[in-house]
């Protein structure tokens, strides 16, 4: 579980090691303040009056009887408080030049379009007062037909926003030589095509989001807490948004109970707290309620998805042609459009496939928007690939272990350009797979597997295999601009050393959960020789770090703790100088070590970097032309992606007269190059498994014919508890980047990214020999049932 | 109406609304915000904490329900010196909690399950946790750190 080869690397000091995290003490005592435990007084409490109709024309909102309700101060509709917009709410993605975007407004003016949508706010002296005033707010609906079932809205037969020319927002193909993959499919010896849905998920990060505008005493100015992944971006779209200027709003986020991308955002909510404490001049703040979260806050994956491959005889893969239905939902939310757009390059995976072909529609409908959520469009991608990748082996009968090795992108092409025109850093994709199928000891399962089934037992064994390329640390802004997104993907940091050696670094991404603090300190400990606990992390106050891009896309590191390493040997560089001159030697004739400068082949001959800090702060006797103070900063543009890899396996138990799903074993074997903390990246992939996991087997945000939201509590949405879950068998490789000084590649998302195809393989595996082939996700004792019911037993039993 | 509760150790009393929860009871009358609150449905456990050394969700209980008795919250549980609860430790040596929202919830959870299981398995750890929700670690390391925790020595039954 741990990972061998670092403990080498940990010699020279604290990277490399499973050092325990600075940030327990406070969330383990309940000293961690999260926006709700943010007390300000005097503050309004805000409720949000939203359409219990898919789709409505709103003819009238009367909030008289709420105004006079206990408590209440305000009560405001979409028209109220319609001046209050400098813009509509922002998408920054517009993928493609003619993409469609319906005004999205805070509240809406004459049209609800999804079940959650706002409709009134109401103002109060509490929570309670506020909700019960909420619901006196009168409506009068129209109901319309809504566009619900994705593929329904595809075909225009009824449009989720009235007058709309269409429900299609975009349609975006990457296509560098469709005749070769005409070609590669008219050849090929063996072609499968596949049908796949990937249904909605609630993101559901434990702490809901919560917002507070205070503003501040001198006016015109405010501080905004919310339960955001986004301080800096937030900021300023907040900022064009409500029409105050960037720099009077200051965003924190204090503690963030976790994110997924749901917090990658910019909500109604915020922009509603901030424009009402403007205009009523006093603080508002708001709390998101469980019910509320899963329709208001964004949904993620919902897509339709088409994949055929093309492949010879020897089953090596000539062509991947794939075809996207996605679902935007009702409006564009801040990357909507984008999220198919990072899958778009991965959906011929870990293979050397030459021909290649990618079309994807999004499409409007009359459900919660859709957007970023944990791996947003690589596992959407992965589960494509591998779950074809199995359809294909079956065809061929091979096994599923062969035909990955016999297509994988060799280690000796790297760095390889794909087909899709991404360049891929490093890899040994192979490795990993050898490494997974030991640690689950996979002919052993394949034996019992085969005993079981001549058996005629009743709890039959699977075997899934997931092999995943993902590209992360978003990102090049010269990349992101050729697709269109409106910012870029550099990251800022700032190492400074304080009179008494102890050290500040202030860095733009935003932790909600990923022990930055922990991993940052660690990073600056071992350049400037000082223990990680004398490193102070500052982060997620744009008070306090006025530049940065936060933290999705498994960033943080990558792009992230680049600038923090480049900053601090910016300031190690300066302290060589300053201790050249104190030393009278040669700055190159210095070496740092433990935190001293040495004069090499004299080590008596020293100065340490903490008394090298009061120096410069003192400036008493400094070299000509030096500037007081050790400080440096630093903002890293990458020069191109990360591409974690590895290979999952999932092990399955699947009771044919029940349906039941038992996971019984896990594997997981990642590369993320270089490893800063391994105890943290251990976390980050157990975490990302569960999520996985629980898209192949669980949670699914479930609609009816006319669009209302059926899984609003955690009674109907399935979110796995430590009971539905095994412990993970985690191994590593380690390849490192050659894109970054650091060596490393991100970590956040690959668990996802692997998991959900490995286990829906797994059981697809387990039940091939009776003639199953697919099963829709989640895969429900339900859906294995009927399937096991339905199916006809393959000749032979073949696999 | 009139509630007189004793919260890690400390009785006060206090006036409250009859349909005040005792999770907003703790959090706005005793400034206690350690205990969160993170759905609507008794569902997650976020809000778990002790009621005369017996775990319950505190969003399920009214304050009125809880006058007269004894609350451990989260606060309550590291020693006044600051030195966390071997709970609390063998969570932070294990890695059993990430953002840390469900954490103050798990932690009593965990409390009441030792209690009742001082010697469980893998697979009572994982059944008696049920009611709590953790987005973030997928229970590896929480599992680990109740089976650390179980085995330190250094619970008082």
């Amino acid at each position: 579980m741990s990972a061998p080869v670092l403990e080498d690397h940990a010699a020279a000091g604290v990277v490399g090691t499973r050092m325990l995290r600075r940030e327990d003490a406070a969330l383990l005592s309940g000293e961690a303040r999260f926006v709700h435990d943010v007390v300000v007084p005097g503050a309004l409490h805000m409720a949000v009056v939203r359409s219990p109709y898919a789709h409505a024309r709103i003819r009238s909102v009367d909030v008289s009887a709420a105004l006079g309700m206990p408590g209440v101060v305000a009560a405001m509709t979409g028209a109220d408080l319609a001046a209050e917009w400098a813009s509509p709410m922002p998408c920054a993605w517009p993928v493609t030049a003619d993409m469609q975007s319906p005004p999205h407004l805070p509240v809406a003016l004459d049209e609800a379009c999804y079940v959650g949508d706002a409709v009134a706010v109401v103002l109060a002296g509490s929570q309670a007062e506020a909700q019960d005033a909420a619901a006196a707010v009168v409506v009068d609906y129209e109901e319309l037909p809504a566009a619900v079932d994705l593929e329904d809205a595809a075909r225009d037969g009824v449009l989720a926003h009235l007058g709309a020319p269409s429900n299609r927002a975009y349609t975006w193909e990457l296509a560098p030589d469709p005749e070769a993959v005409r070609r590669a499919f008219d050849d090929a010896a063996v072609t499968v095509k596949e049908r796949y849905r990937q249904q909605r998920l609630i993101p559901a990060a434990m702490e809901p989001r919560g917002v507070c505008v205070v503003p501040q005493p001198f006016g015109g100015e405010y501080v905004v807490y919310s339960s955001t992944q986004i301080p800096h971006i937030l900021r300023t779209m907040l900022g064009l948004t409500a029409g105050v200027p960037e720099e009077r709003i200051r965003v924190i986020a204090p503690s963030v109970g976790g994110g997924f991308g749901s917090k990658l955002d910019v909500y109604a909510e915020e922009l509603l707290c901030l424009a009402l404490a403007r205009r009523l001049r006093r603080p508002v703040r708001w709390s998101e309620e469980r019910s509320e979260a899963a329709q208001a806050t964004i949904h993620g994956r919902g897509q339709v998805q088409e994949i055929e491959l093309a492949a010879d005889a020897d089953g090596r893969v000539q062509a991947v042609r794939v075809h996207l239905l996605a679902d935007m939902g009702a409006y564009l939310q801040l990357v909507t459009p984008g999220v198919p757009i990072l899958g778009a390059f991965l959906y011929h995976g870990t293979y050397d496939v030459p021909a290649y072909s990618f079309t994807c529609t999004g499409v409007f409908t009359n459900k919660t928007p859709t957007d970023a959520y944990r791996g947003a469009g690589r596992p959407e991608a992965t589960y494509a690939i591998e779950r074809a990748m199995d359809a294909l082996a079956r065809k061929l009968g091979m096994d599923p272990a062969e035909l990955r090795r016999r297509n994988y992108i060799g280690a000796d092409k790297f760095p390889y350009s794909s087909v899709a025109g991404l360049v891929f850093d490093s890899g040994e994709y192979e490795a990993a797979l050898d490494e997974a199928l030991g640690l689950v000891g996979y002919e052993a399962l394949r034996q019992e597997q085969a005993r079981r089934r001549s058996d005629g037992a009743t709890k039959l064994l699977g075997v899934g295999l997931s092999s995943y390329v993902e590209m992360c640390g978003l990102a090049p802004s010269r990349v992101l601009a050729s697709l269109h997104y409106v910012a870029g993907g550099w990251e800022t940091a700032t190492v400074r050393m304080l009179p008494t050696g102890k050290v500040q670094v202030v860095t733009g991404a935003t932790p909600h959960g990923q022990g930055h603090v922990t991993s940052w300190s660690m990073i600056v400990a071992d350049k400037l020789g000082v223990p990680p606990d004398d490193v102070e992390v500052l982060h997620s106050d744009t008070g306090v770090s006025p530049l940065g891009l936060d933290t999705y896309g498994s960033r943080s590191l990558s792009v992230g703790g680049t600038a923090i390493a480049l900053a601090a040997d910016r300031l190690v560089d300066k302290a060589r100088l300053l201790a050249a001159y104190r030393l009278e030697a040669a700055p190159e004739d210095l070496e740092l070590s433990d935190g001293q400068f040495a004069v090499r082949g004299s080590p008596s001959t020293s100065i340490g970097i903490g008394a090298l800090a009061f120096e410069a702060f003192t400036a008493h006797d400094l070299p000509e032309g030096m500037e007081p103070n050790l400080e440096a900063s630093a903002t890293y543009d990458p020069t191109n992606f990360t591409f974690p890899f590895g290979t999952h396996i999932a092990v399955v138990e699947v009771d044919t007269e029940t349906g039941r799903v038992d996971l019984v074993r896990y594997v997981g074997v990642d590369d993320c190059g270089n490893q800063i903390n391994p105890l943290i990246v251990d976390g980050q992939v157990h975490g990302g498994i569960a999520q996985g996991v629980a898209q192949a087997l669980y949670e699914e945000a479930s609609y009816d014919e006319r669009g209302n939201l059926l899984t609003t509590t955690f009674a109907d949405y399935l979110v796995p508890a430590a009971s539905e879950l095994p412990s993970f068998t985690l191994g590593r490789t380690v390849t490192p980047s050659p894109s970054n000084p650091l060596g490393v590649k991100g970590v956040g998302e690959a668990g996802t990214i692997a998991s959900t195809p490995a286990v829906v393989n797994a059981v697809v595996d387990a039940l091939s020999h009776l003639g199953v082939e697919d099963l829709e996700m989640p895969v429900t004792p339900e859906r294995v049932w009927r399937s096991v019911g339905a199916a006809a037993p393959v000749p032979g039993g073949a696999r | 109406m009139r509630v007189t509760v004793t919260v890690n150790g400390t009785t006060e009393t206090h006036d409250v609304e009859t349909r005040m929860l005792l999770v907003h009871y703790l959090r706005e009358i005793r400034g206690l915000t350690g205990t969160n609150i993170g759905c609507d449905t008794t569902s997650c456990g976020a809000c778990t904490v002790l009621l005369d050394g017996e775990s319950v969700k505190s969003c399920t209980l009214l304050a009125a329900q809880a006058d007269g008795e004894e609350i451990t919250t989260i606060e309550g549980m590291a020693a006044p010196d600051g030195t966390l609860h071997p709970i609390q430790e063998a969570f932070h040596r294990h890695h059993g909690l990430q953002c840390g929202f469900c954490t103050p919830g798990m932690v009593m959870a965990v409390a009441s399950l030792l209690k009742e299981h001082p010697d469980p398995t893998e697979v009572e750890v994982r059944e008696g946790l049920e009611g709590n929700l953790c987005r973030c670690t997928g229970y590896h390391n929480i599992v680990q750190a109740v089976l650390a925790a179980a085995h330190s020595g250094e619970l008082v039954p």
